[in-house]
Order: C-alpha cells, then structure tokens, then sequence
C-alpha cells in the first residue's frame, strides 16, 4: 500500500472550509453536513465512511457543487484546484463537470441511458469538454475502455448497457468518468452492487488509474474493508460532522473516536469463532431533525460523560497530525478506556442429541422463461438450470451456510427446501421423513418446521397489518391451534421480548419501525411458528454494518434459545463463517466445496472458494494479502461451459481435461469434500505458492 | 446521475396508519388532505353537488322531467324556467337535474360491476400467473384493441338501447381495463416478503389475496375506479347523443344536447345548458380521482 503524500505545500486537488449543507424540508433548513473541513491531495484516495444516514454522500455531491434541488450549501467554500466552486450556478458548473471532476455512481445501469451504445455514451463526453470529432472521439472511447481493461473494447463499445454484466457496467462507468482526464473523482459506493470477485477487480482498477490519471479521488462507502484496501486516508463521518480523520494505517491501527471503534468492532471476521459476541453501537443513527447542539454521539456512546452532553467537542489535531472530535481522545489513545468489545460466550443448550434434521438429494430446477407465445411459435428459450443435482444435509442446532455469487443458485435452492420454488426433481427429507416438494401438498406441521427470514426487510412485513397481527396469525396458523387468547399475546409478546424490541411494538405498523427493527421482526415471525430449521436469504445485506452486527447476534442467542437450525444465504463470507458450522460454496447451481467452516477457510480449497476467500476485502490496510483475480463474469446458466463449470475462469486449470470431463468430488478430510480435477495433495501444494495468471486458455 | 435524499434508518416519529383504517376511522382527516389540494377539493364538491341533485331531484326540479307547457315553447331562460323550455315546452332546468340521476345511477353500477370484475380476475389472474393468466389476458388484449365506440354501437344495436344494455357495455368494455391494473398492481405486490411469510404459514389463497393482496392494490384500484367513472360518465353521454342510450321521454343529457342541436343558433339553452353539466360532472370526478392519486402515491411513498 502506497502511503499518501503528506506534503502539505503541495495545494489540495479539492478542499471543503466549514461546509455546511441543508436540505429544505417541511419548509425548514436542516443542516445535513455541518462544518466540514476536508482536503484532498493529488494522487490520493480519500474514504468518506459511516452508517446511512451520515451524511456522506450529501457532502461527497456537494464537493462537486452538485445536489439535490431541496439542498443548497449554507456556508462555506468549495475549492478546487484553489477555486472556489460553491457561489457557481449549475450552468456554470456545466464546464466543470465531466471535465475537471466526475462520478463514479453506486448503480451503473441506472446511470447509463438505455438507448445509446456505450461509446456513444463516452464519445459525448469527450465531444462536449474536449471538442474532439465524433471518429476520435470514438477511437478514444475504444482506448478507454481497453484501459479499464475491458477484453473485447471493440465489441463492448457497440454494445448497449443492457447487453453488459454488472461489473462490466461498472467499468464502462469508470471509463467515461476518467475519459476527461478529471482532476477529482468521486466514487460512491461504486463497487456495493457488485459481487465480491467482481469488487477485488474493480478496486484494483481504481487504485491503478486514478494514480496514472494524477487524480483525486473521494472514495464514499460503508465497508470498513474496501477503504482499508483502497483509500490512503480515511474520514469518519456521523451525524454530518466529521469525527475523526486520519490516514488508513493510524486509522485502523489505533482509531480515536468511540464511533470509529464501535464500527470497526461491529464487523465479523472468521478467525472470532462461532462463540464469541460482535460488539454492537446502541441506538440508531440521529434524524436530520434531531441532530443537537452537544456531541452528535453522545447518545450511542459507550463512554459519553457529562461534558459530551453539555457542550459540542471541537475538532482537534493530535500531535502526528489527525484529527479527532472527541472529548476523551487522549484517553483512548492512551489505552484507558475499555472499548474493547465484551467477550460475552453464548452458550449452546441441546439436551437432546444432534439428529439428522434435513437431507436433500438430487434437488434441480430450470427455470423455462418462455410465454405461451414464444412455446406456441417454438421459439421457446433454452431452460437456465438454476439448481443441478445438488445433494446436501443438515444436522439439528447446526448451521450451514450457502455462498456463491449471484446466479450461483445459492436462493434458488434455499428457496427450493421451503417449497416457494417447487423443484423439478430430486427428495428432501425431513426427520428422515420425506416431504413434497409442493408448498400446497405439505401439512401443516411440516410448514412450522420450515420457517424463512428474507433479503429485504421493507417488503418482509405487510404494511397493513401492526406487528402484533403478524405474529399473532402464524401463531394461530402454525403452533397450537387450543391457545387462548391471553397465551398467543404472551406468546407475542415473548417474542418480542426475543428480538429486543419493547412490547408496545405489537400496536406498530411497520412504516413506524426502521429497517433493522423490521428485520428483527421478521426473525421473530420466523419464530413464531417454532420452527427446526430457519432458511435466512441474506438477513442482513441491505443493513448497516452495526445494524447487522445486532442482527447477526440476535440470530446467534435466537438458535441457542429456541433450538433451531439455519440455513443461511449469504454473498458475504464473514458473516456465513460468523454464524456457520458448515460452509457450501456454490456455483453455476452447483455444490463445489462443503465442509466444516474451519477446513473451507483453510487449505486445500477449491480454486473457485480460494478466489472468493481472497477477494474479501480485509478492514485492516496492513494485510498485504495476495488477491486472486477472476477473469470474466460468470457464464450464462442457459449455456453451461462442458465439462468443469468454472473452468473457464479457474486460475488453477490444469488442461484440457477441465474442459471435457466433470470433475470428481474429492474426499479432503472428514467430511470435507471439493469438486475438482486435482487431487487434494497437488492443491494443497500449489495453494501454498502464489498463482499463475489468471484466466489463460479461455 | 442520481440525486440523493438524507437517507436514514430512523425510526420514523409520525405515526400513521394504513389509509384505509384512517379514512374510515375520521372521514374528516382524509377530505381534509383533499381540501389541503384546492383543485381535488373543488372536484370533491362538484361530485358530492351532483350526488345530492340527484338525491334532491323531485325538491329541486320544479315540474317533472316529462310535463310539457311548463311555460311557452322555446322561450329563453326566465324566473319560471331557469334554463329556458325546449321546444315542446318543457323546463330545460327540471329535466337536466332529472337527468342527473340517470347520468349517475348508470355509469355508477356499471363502474361498481366492472371493478368488481376487474379487480377478482386482476388478483387472480396476478397471482396465479401461468395459463390462466395468458388466457385472460391475451383475451383482454384482443377486446381491447378494438375501438371502444364501436364496440360499444354494435352492442347496442344488437341488444337494443336501454339502460342495462348501457351498464353491459360499460362493463365489457372496462373490466379489462381494470383487470390489467389490478393484474399489474398484484404482481409487484405478489413476490413481496410478507406475501410469501403467508404462503409458508400455509394460508389459503382467499386470504393470501383478501388480507394480504387486497390492501396493497387497493389504492391502483381506488383512481382507476374514480376513473373510469368519469369515462363512463362520457360514454353514457355519448352513446345517450347517438341515440343509444335511455329512450326517451326520460331525460338524458346527451340526447338533449343532441335533440337540441338543429336549433341550437335559435335555442342555445337547450343545448348549453345539459351540454354544460356533461362537461363539469366530468371535470369534477377527473379532478377527485386526481386528488386521490395523490394522496395514495404519498401513502405510498411513506412505506
């Protein structure tokens, strides 16, 4: 990792002085970012991270003068290059954007107009700032999209954005974004929609360009892990103010403020063991309305005292030159604060001996995609096989976690056990016993011992109905049809005793609760029905990470308590190895390595589960881990490669066999098998040198 | 680009409740959201105006809608005949607020039957999707693209004008309409969380579609049926000028306008006068259905 240049006579690329923004609502200014002082060098990449709601990227917009039509930017200046942008009216700034600064947005797709060919796209940027005529404006968006290391430029500047992937997409954004050449960029949060393999390529990209560009760069995220791998210094933001700056090494080394500490410590990392608690920050982040005239985080800190409450800590410079907007920084600094998260062991209760809880075997499903029309004409599509003869089993109060990237199937199965999806083929048994693969044809008993916990807390409860009817109905429907009406409201409340929320929240409505809060009512929901096995489709991926780290807790006390089993989705590998006793990898709808959490994470892996293990951005920016990049995207399910799947973007493919033949599954140790061509010696060797180059032969 | 609001995972402070407990929990709260609109709230009153000439007509009208010599043949508006006498002698003013009862009686059973219709084989065809869904709605396609007005003058010329031949049509020609609304409307509702918590508790499709469906389409359905109220009004007027609609002696506001027509440079109140009503009736509706887009896609934003 290249340290930044701290030569601080060096002028900044883009400065904020005492930036303040507002956003009009209900007819009141509010402020969103307060007093921000921000300076960024040429050649670094500066990270901008807190919860949602921060205000990060209000104040990374306003950096570019660029907001929404209710915010306006109160006081202060905006510099760039010692200019200063904040009094230009948005015709003015016109010039600027595209040209001297650009973004680099979260969602690509929406970003890119659906009826212009890519290098159309680019071609009128660099026609617009830097009057170059439509043939070399062409040739050069050919250039740029070979720099972002784009296979076939040729072909990917014809195409439309709908004919590219997501990591493609996100490339061609970085392309025009760097075609100007900008003095500044800032990318906000471009890689959170992307899968993790796709993430370690892309961030790559960024450090390399950004630095052969003699850019700037604002780098906005809420993963601690990408900052520490990408950024040079870092700035933490809460409430809109700034509480702490620093570079990413002191940062992450020795952070100074309790909020700093609390997200740095609310993140999960395999090597916690399945035992251990993760430390959370209590209460949610403030509303616009509520921000105070005291310390912003005072009411979540963990060590807040009397003065934090009274008065409004000024933001310091510590002696090696951070800043840091606490009261009690020195103290932290010197270690005698106990901000260390609680060594709390959840002790698992099983009176009764583990037992076989579910076996499935055999399960496939295509999904067939064409309409009526399309069947009666015969143009019926081919059949993408979602889910391919995958076979695995669960023992009660154990968990097994399922990763893979998207399109590996991993939904499609777990949706599959609780019969949303009806499989094609295959038996799932239950207690030995076998069930149908037909929501309709299962009795009730069996359906309370299949509960589910899904992605997207804002879709998961009925707008309609108050939390207490919610978990009141599947008490009624699943558990023990003679309760009386004072048990099921003990029941309830019970439950929501179990997810930590107040019992009042049973006359809520679910536009009165938060995202995190609706989850944990969904979990409860889950509950309800008392169920062996909770099938949880990413429970956390649209939450904060402190938000998740309550969740992931809660579903850890939840097992312990109630004595179940989950089977939980996840693209995230630390928050499956937080939660897991067993790890399945899949890809292209198959199971390539299972196992033992421990021996997924260690070696021998699959080469596939190696890449994925490397590609996970550690929140430590001393690692100095060697990353395996996977070339291409995942192929299409519709037209699955021969032979070995991922052999067409395995760095460890050893010939033509990988190409022909399926591979065998290959016994590791007990119970830890993996689906590859090498046997388990030659991987264990070669794992433990660097690899060769990726994606040769393809 | 996008633009960016202050995001936050904040418990939100206002409590509310789902529009439909509120409204009829305080009628009061929801007509004043439609009075905090003055155009919605100017509609709502034009509507409630015209519901109550219908109610009020044998207090309001003086004479009868069929009693002739009410005052000299086409004599211009006067104190004994607000709007005029046509040229048999009978008050334009009684017959138009007569005439009201039809203009809103019609048009209102047969928007009541087609969302009835629209809004069963909407959820239905929605949320079974697969054959069902393709049969229907390829079926619906087919209606659909036939002109509504000839459609509905082929009807009627086989049938014969009357008043339930004026309803079938109208709801023929709409429940298709509001079937594809609906049909839509479930189906960003159906592969929702909360509507697969239900299926895995095993509830029966009844439910599924009554509690958990029903209130999320509700409000789509709610302006489509404010709508398609306001277009029902138009065709029943329509179809009264082309001689389809009620037979006469009963009063219809377009066969007046269209009776009224030849002379109208001699006796313009004959024409105007019911020619107007048409016009505001059908502007008012428009502007409540408006009203209440608004109010529901604010609802809706809030969830």
């Amino acid at each position: 990792m290249t340290t930044a240049p701290k030569d601080n006579t060096q002028q900044a690329v883009i400065q904020a002085k005492d930036l303040r923004v507002e956003y009009r609502i209900n007819r009141e200014w509010l402020t969103a970012v307060n007093g921000v002082n921000l300076a960024i060098y040429p050649l670094e990449i500066h990270g901008l991270v807190g919860e949602s709601g921060s205000g990060k990227s209000t104040l990374a917009l306003s950096m570019m003068n660029y907001m929404a039509d209710n915010a306006r930017i109160g006081s202060g200046q905006v510099l760039l290059d010692g200019q200063d942008i904040a009094p230009l009216s948005s015709q003015q700034m016109r010039a600027i954007w595209g040209k001297k600064m650009s973004l680099v947005p979260q969602d690509a797709l929406a970003s890119l107009n659906p009826s212009y060919t890519i290098r159309e796209q680019i071609a009128e940027v660099t026609q617009q700032h830097m009057g170059m005529a439509k043939d070399e404006a062409y040739a050069y968006a050919v250039e740029m999209l070979a720099r972002v290391k784009i296979a076939d430029p040729e072909a990917v500047a014809r195409s439309y954005p709908h004919e590219l992937s997501g990591g493609m997409q996100q490339r061609v954004m970085i392309a025009m974004a760097l075609s100007t050449e900008p003095r500044f960029l800032v990318l906000d949060e471009p890689t959170t929609a992307l899968d993790v393999t796709t993430q370690a390529v892309i961030l790559d990209l960024f450090r390399e360009l950004i630095l052969n560009n003699q850019a700037a760069a604002l780098y906005v995220s809420h993963d601690l892990g990408t900052v520490a791998q990408l950024c040079d210094r870092v700035t933490v933001l809460y409430g809109g103010e700034i509480m702490e700056s620093a570079s990413v090494t002191e940062l992450y080394a020795q952070p100074l403020h309790p909020y700093t500490v609390g997200l740095l410590n609310s993140l999960p990392r395999h090597h916690d063991g399945t035992n251990t608690r993760l430390s959370t920050i209590k209460g949610v982040a403030p509303s616009l309305q509520q921000r105070s005239k005291v310390c912003v985080f005072a009411d979540r800190c963990p060590v807040a005292i009397d003065i934090c409450r009274a008065e409004k800590p000024p933001l310091e410079t510590t002696p090696d030159g951070r800043t840091v907007r606490c009261f009690r920084w020195q103290e932290i600094a010197n270690n005698e604060l106990d901000l260390s998260p609680p060594e709390e062991r959840v002790t698992e209760t099983s009176d009764e001996a583990d037992r076989e809880l579910l076996q499935a075997n055999s399960l496939s499903k295509a999904f067939g995609n064409s309409d009526l029309l399309d069947r009666l004409l015969g143009r019926a599509k081919e059949p993408l096989q979602a889910v391919d003869d995958v076979s695995f089993s669960m023992k009660t109060h154990s968990t097994l976690g399922l990763v893979g990237e998207s399109g590996s199937g991993k939904t499609t199965l777990a949706r599959s056990i609780v019969a949303l999806i009806k499989a094609d083929s295959g038996q799932i048994e239950l207690y030995d016993e076998p069930i149908a693969l037909d929501l309709e044809k299962r009795p009730q008993d069996v359906l309370s011992e299949l509960q589910m916990v899904f992605q997207n807390p804002n879709d998961a409860l009925n707008p309609y109905h108050s939390i207490g009817q919610t978990l009141k109905r599947t008490i009624n429907k699943l558990t023990s049809k003679n309760m009386t009406d004072e048990q099921v409201a003990a029941r309830v409340e019970d439950l929501l005793q179990a997810v930590r929320l107040p019992a009042d929240y049973a006359g809520r409505y679910p536009s009165e609760l938060s995202g995190g809060e609706k989850q944990r009512v969904a979990i409860a929901r889950a509950f309800a029905a008392n169920p062996s096995l909770v099938v949880a489709d990413e429970p956390t991926s649209s939450l904060d990470v402190s938000v998740q780290a309550v969740i992931l807790n809660l579903l850890k006390d939840l097992r312990a308590r109630e004595g179940a089993s989950y089977l939980l989705i996840s693209h995230d590998l630390d928050v499956i190895a937080y939660l897991a006793d067993e790890i399945a990898v899949m890809y292209l709808g198959e199971i390539v390595e299972i196992g033992p959490t421990e021996a997924v994470y260690n070696l021998p892996s699959h080469p596939y589960t190696e890449a994925l293990i490397s590609a996970i951005p550690e929140p430590d920016p001393t690692s100095g881990k060697q990353r395996i990049l996977l070339e291409g995207d995942v192929p299409s399910a519709r037209d699955l490669p021969q032979g070995c799947r991922f052999h067409t973007r395995c760095p460890r493919k050893i010939g033509a066999i990988c190409e022909n033949e399926a591979p065998p599954l290959r016994d590791a140790s007990d119970g830890h098998v993996i689906r590859c061509h090498i046997p388990i010696d030659e991987l264990v060797a070669l794992q433990s040198q660097p690899p060769v180059a990726a994606g040769e032969g393809k | 680009m996008t633009q960016t609001q202050p995001q936050t995972d904040v418990t939100p402070k206002r409590v509310s409740r789902p529009f439909y407990k509120r409204a009829l929990a305080s009628a009061g709260d929801f007509l004043r959201q439609l009075a905090r609109r003055p155009l919605s709230f100017i509609g709502l009153m034009l509507v409630i105006g015209f519901i109550l000439m219908a109610i009020f007509a044998p207090i309001i009208a003086p004479f009868a809608f069929d009693q002739i010599s009410t005052g000299p043949r086409s004599s211009p508006p006067s104190i004994d005949n607000l709007f005029g006498t046509d040229r048999l002698g009978r008050d334009v003013f009684s017959r138009v607020v007569w005439g009201s009862r039809e203009i809103i009686v019609i048009p209102g059973i047969a928007t009541a039957i087609a969302v009835f219709f629209g809004a069963g084989l909407g959820m239905m065809t929605g949320f079974y999707g697969g054959w069902i869904d393709e049969v229907i709605s390829r079926a619906f396609d087919s209606l659909l693209a036939i002109p509504a007005m000839v459609l509905a003058l082929v009807m009627l010329a086989t049938i014969g004008p009357s008043a339930v031949g004026i309803v079938i049509v109208i709801v023929l020609l709409y429940t298709p309409i509001i079937t594809r609304v609906v049909r839509s409307a479930t189906l960003n509702v159906r592969s929702l969380g909360y509507v697969e918590a239900a299926r895995l508790r095993g509830e029966s499709t009844f439910y599924i579609v009554t509690r958990e469906i029903l209130p999320g389409v509700l409000p789509a359905l709610v302006v489509e049926a404010a709508l398609r109220f306001s277009y029902a009004i138009f065709l029943t007027a329509s179809l009264g000028f082309l001689g389809l609609g009620v037979q006469p002696p009963s009063p219809d506001w377009g066969r007046m306008v269209s009776e009224a027509r030849n002379n109208y440079t001699r006796t313009p109140w004959e024409m105007v006068y019911p020619a107007a009503a048409i016009a505001v009736l059908v502007v008012g509706v428009n502007l409540m259905a408006d009203g209440l887009r608004r109010i529901f896609r604010y609802e809706g934003q809030e969830r």
